[in-house]
């Protein structure tokens, strides 16, 4: 039988707002799917296009700019 | 605490009490009395093989005798300095001659019957007191039933049941049966607001928020929605920054509000539970059963207070707290002699962390010619040289007592942690952070001669500083290092899913330890601190941060665009202990104009703000010219104003005044004050509804004020005050029952039934429902006072100049509530005053104190380390210049290279990064088309490393091998 669909998601977290919100969601216990990998980055414009495309040819399902 | 158990410059002593103090100001003798801890503090390691083996149990005095605990102890798993200690009233051995089990058992040697009190000398120059507060005992008093009834706890109590530490690890249950309670009320103001039974006429300020807080806390460890919390509470006393957006949250959220004061308290069924009588607003009586009753203890002064103040010879008040005058919260009675916290008045944490530094601040002026001068620096050995090393990884994984173990499988992830490249060590922590842990990853990184650390704990915003430091002390790069937050990121987010958690724990080890294996050590540079001070606004704030930051020896700026100093306080006649406003306005103006470091500038505007933390520059405007200052430091106490009316027919008749207008009208001891039969005063004009959803905090205390002072001219005037809470809290508590035995008549009306007010001849016609009747009743009143909220100044161009960040009200955001209370959200600027939130005088001026603490700290140093998160220009950079134009702080510029061997003998032009303004954002490192410039630290090679580890099981799951992209 098939595994249910699970997507991974890459997420790119700015490091002052995103992933400090990232940090609060856990501080007040707001529940939430399991299946994003986070990396800190110092500012969401730190991530080149690049990047975001080659995540994606490396088999990630979706992938997540946040700041 | 760690960081104060860290510090070079701070010197600990436990068990110790002060026996006794002579001197003064800048030369105090103080003899401390040591008592024997029976362990040795240098062989203890912690290991709680004592505890263990201990055979003798006694009540756990921190988690309010819930549980038990052993003789040898520590009080909590956090504790600083972690070290066992053997308690002497419950030793077998100390009191009964037999024993030493621990002893037996101590692997390091450290147990010690023979230890001895101690005398300790200390030579100081000021003393600052901070003793805390004692919790209300309700047990003398019958009627709560606590004590008798099982399920009758206090909130202290309450607080240790809901604590992940305490004695249900956080799976509440009650007392009489273990059961987990459904149904929860709390009673407020036990112990406080209150003189019928011996207990405290204040109110304790903190008890309302504690309440609301445990109540939502509740509703996140019960399991099921059938959850039903109730507070019966006299006055809700939310005054305090997004206190209010809190309350009206936890009513969204459920818990009940009843104004009411059960008057019995009887057993529920089978002694479980209780069961509460109480008169409702509508006057009918009502009995409901609760599984548990919380009582919402006051703050007391500790039980030695009198003994301390006795030594130090300082003041109490009639409360037993330290007797302060408002003009200077921090001064007691005794010159060179601080108080801070709930000692001073009673108060939550925020206050009490803001009056701790303005504490240290008075300190420090106090003794400014003395400044540095026994300061140590740390000095860290030197970094080995790791270059051509192969990595060699320690992995640390915390359990953060229960809060990831809980969820995610710790030690699975340990044994996953190990098969990963390059690590060469996993170890499993109860506490990473404990100092303890410290030392043993210090030992551990010599022992397995590890060149690189990933910790898996929370996140690295609050905790990678104190890791880092961890392997500076251990000669190790502190960038060689890297955090997996398995904490915030992911045990406290998927609760329920411990399977998925603990995949996701494995994949970010991973993923950090795969970053880690690519970091280099890196460098800070270091920038020169410019020793002067800017101050944004001369009002009492402003000129208090003036005086303190010129008292401490730097030069200082204070800017007003007004032509006079003194901003609102010119308008207010006296503090609510009755001082003079006008003097304190006086005093400090007349003082910051004398004072050689300060440059007062009048009708001055802020036009421009550059530069960073260290070394900032501002273009003000004086008197239509332009002047450029630098500064190292700002502090912004820009105010805030009164709100102007657009209710209750404000601006059609002379007799309807805001308070400030009424206040001048009271000082001009006008004979129509004389005249009028009655005054009403209407409070919460504008403030608490939903365009201006936070409480003023300073209006329910100026009206009762000024409600006391017409009581005083003509007792048979009429007042009212129609309210919907009275908050006067703390010591203002006092006011409100004089101003009840004067006669003011107080009336609480509800937000969607508000008071009416008819412009009439011969007086106004106020009308109001009044909540004990339940009728509407008619008030001809000749003076009509409209308490109005305070609001921003409309001065939001400075915090936008600063980039300050400021609430949905528009009051400048503090970088945590508790913890930098006075730092804004940009480095280098600090907040006091009512531009931060509206707040009485002394509150105010407590703040200006604090942010002259952590300003002159920031100044104390005249080098400071840059962060060396910096964007730095590869060999690839081709001078194409696409990045100049999006980076946000004109760090980068365009240079020619002159021709040589390295380009082939050609000019070009290539970027160079300025490394004081780079904030390390890396705009620049996305825009270049060609990897010519990276952020150290987070490079390209980096990231992907980091996206290739993410997506390894996605590989092996598709079969798929590494990397076959290029």
């Amino acid at each position: 039988m098939r595994e249910p669909f699970e997507p991974v998601i890459v997420g790119f977290l700015c490091n002052w707002c995103a992933y400090a919100g990232g940090d609060l969601a856990g501080v007040s216990r707001l529940q939430y799917p399991p299946n994003m990998r986070a990396v800190r980055v110092m500012c969401s414009g730190m991530v080149h296009p690049d990047m975001v495309v080659d995540t994606l040819s490396k088999g990630a399902d979706g992938v997540l700019v946040m700041g | 605490m760690v960081e104060c158990g860290r510090h070079l410059n701070i010197e600990i002593l436990t068990l110790a009490e002060v026996t006794s103090v002579s001197g003064s100001i800048g030369d105090f003798k103080i003899q401390v009395r040591q008592a024997p801890r029976y362990i040795d503090m240098d062989k203890c390691i912690a290991c709680g093989l004592c505890a263990q083996k201990c055979p003798k149990k006694v009540d756990d005095g921190f988690n309010e005798g819930i549980n038990k605990r052993k003789a040898a102890y520590i009080q909590y798993g956090q504790t600083v300095p972690l070290k066992y200690l053997i308690d002497p009233h419950a030793c077998i051995y100390l009191t009964k001659g037999k024993c030493r089990a621990c002893e037996k058992f101590c692997p390091t040697d450290a147990i010690n019957f023979e230890d001895q009190a101690a005398t300790v000398d200390l030579a100081v120059g000021a003393v600052i007191l901070a003793p805390g507060f004692a919790a209300f005992d309700p047990s003398p008093f019958e009627i709560y039933g606590y004590g008798q009834l099982p399920d009758v706890v206090t909130s202290l109590e309450y607080e240790r049941l809901l604590s992940a530490s305490g004695p249900c690890m956080g799976h509440l249950t009650r007392p009489s049966d273990q059961r987990e309670p459904r149904k929860i009320a709390w009673l407020q103001c036990v112990g406080s607001r209150s003189t019928n039974r011996c207990d405290n006429a204040y109110c304790s300020s903190a008890c309302c928020m504690y309440a609301i807080k445990q109540s939502l806390v509740t509703a996140e460890h019960l399991s099921g929605d059938s959850v039903e919390q109730t507070i019966f509470y006299m006055d809700m006393r939310t005054h305090g920054k997004e206190f209010e957006r809190y309350f009206e949250d936890a009513k969204d959220k459920g818990v009940r509000f009843v104004r009411a004061r059960p008057h019995t308290i009887m057993p529920g069924a089978h002694n479980s539970g209780v069961r509460l009588t109480y008169t409702g607003e509508d006057g009918a009586q009502v009995e409901t059963d609760f599984d548990m009753l919380v009582l919402s203890v006051g703050l007391e002064a500790p039980a030695d207070a009198g003994i301390l103040a006795e030594r130090f010879g300082i003041e109490l008040d009639e409360f037993r707290f330290a007797r302060t005058a408002n003009s200077d919260a921090v001064a007691s009675s005794r010159q060179g002699v601080f108080v801070t916290g709930a000692f001073q008045s009673p108060k939550a944490i925020p206050r009490s962390v803001t009056e701790a530094s303005a504490a240290s601040a008075a300190a420090a002026i106090a003794l400014a010619d003395a400044k540095g001068s026994l300061a140590k620096e740390k000095v860290y050995p030197k970094e080995l040289d790791l270059a051509g090393q192969a990595p060699r990884v320690g992995v640390f994984i915390c359990a953060c007592g229960i809060n990831i173990a809980n969820v995610v499988d710790v030690a699975a992830v340990a044994t996953f942690a190990a098969t990963l490249p390059g690590v060469v060590m996993v170890e499993n922590n109860l506490f990473t952070c404990a100092t303890d842990t410290q030392t043993l990853i210090a030992q551990k990184i010599e022992a397995h001669q590890l060149n690189r650390v990933v910790v898996a704990a929370c996140t690295p915003r609050t905790h990678e500083p104190l890791f880092q430091d961890t392997l500076r002390e251990a000669g190790i790069n502190p960038y060689l290092f890297e955090m997996a937050n398995i904490r915030n990121h992911n045990a406290w987010v998927h609760q329920s899913a411990p399977e998925e958690a603990t995949a996701k724990a494995k994949d970010q080890v991973r993923m950090a330890v795969a970053k880690v294996l690519l970091n280099a050590p890196l460098t800070p540079a270091t920038v020169d601190v410019a020793q002067e001070v800017l101050v944004v606004g001369g009002g009492l704030a402003g000129m208090t941060a003036a005086l303190g930051m010129a008292d401490l020896g730097f030069k200082t700026v204070l800017v007003e665009r007004q032509d006079t100093l003194g901003g609102n306080a010119k308008r207010l006649n006296t503090s609510y202990k009755g001082e003079s406003i006008a003097a304190m306005v006086e005093s400090h103006a007349a003082a910051v104009t004398a004072h050689p470091a300060i440059r007062v500038l009048t009708q001055t505007r802020v036009s421009a703000v550059a530069g960073s933390v260290g070394n900032f520059t501002t273009t003000l405007e004086v008197a239509g010219s332009r002047e450029t200052v630098a500064f190292g430091a700002a502090i912004l106490a820009t105010g805030a104003k009164e709100h102007t009316a657009e209710t209750y027919c404000y601006g059609q008749d002379p007799r309807i005044r805001t308070h400030q207008e009424f206040d001048a009208l009271l000082k001009s001891d006008h004979p129509a004050l004389d005249a009028a039969e009655t005054t009403v005063f209407i409070q919460c004009v504008g403030s608490r509804e939903p365009q201006r959803p936070y409480c003023s905090r300073v209006c329910c205390t100026h009206s009762i004020k000024s409600a006391i002072a017409l009581k005083k001219r003509k007792p048979a005037m009429n007042v009212f005050v129609l309210n919907r809470d009275i908050r006067t809290y703390g010591k203002r508590e006092t006011l409100y029952a004089e101003a009840r035995r004067l006669g003011v008549i107080f009336i609480r009306y509800a937000l969607a039934d508000k008071p009416r007010v008819v412009v009439a001849p011969d007086a106004l016609q106020v009308t109001v429902s009044d909540h004990i009747l339940q009728l509407p009743i008619e008030i001809a009143a000749d003076h009509l006072v409209l308490a109005t909220g305070i609001v921003p100044q409309g001065n939001s161009d400075i915090f936008e100049l600063f980039k300050c960040s400021v609430n949905a009200d528009g009051f400048v955001n503090e970088a945590h509530p508790k913890l930098r209370p006075v730092d804004s959200s940009v480095d280098g600027v600090f907040v006091a005053g009512m531009c931060n939130y509206p707040k009485p005088i002394e509150e105010a001026l407590v703040q200006a104190r604090a942010a002259v603490a952590k300003a002159g700290a920031l100044l104390s140093q005249t080098r400071m380390r840059l962060d060396p998160i910096k964007s730095i220009v590869t060999d690839k950079c081709d001078g194409c210049a696409l990045c100049l134009d999006v980076c946000p702080y004109n760090a980068l510029s365009l240079v020619a290279v002159e021709a040589d061997n390295d380009t082939g003998g050609e000019t070009h032009s290539r970027i160079i990064s300025e490394m004081a303004l780079c904030k390390g954002c890396g705009l620049c490192a996305a825009t270049c088309p060609k990897e010519g410039i990276h952020v150290l630290g987070f490079t390209q090679d980096q990231i992907q490393a980091q996206i290739e580890a993410a997506l390894a099981p996605v590989r092996e799951r598709m079969g798929t091998a590494p990397d076959p992209v290029d």
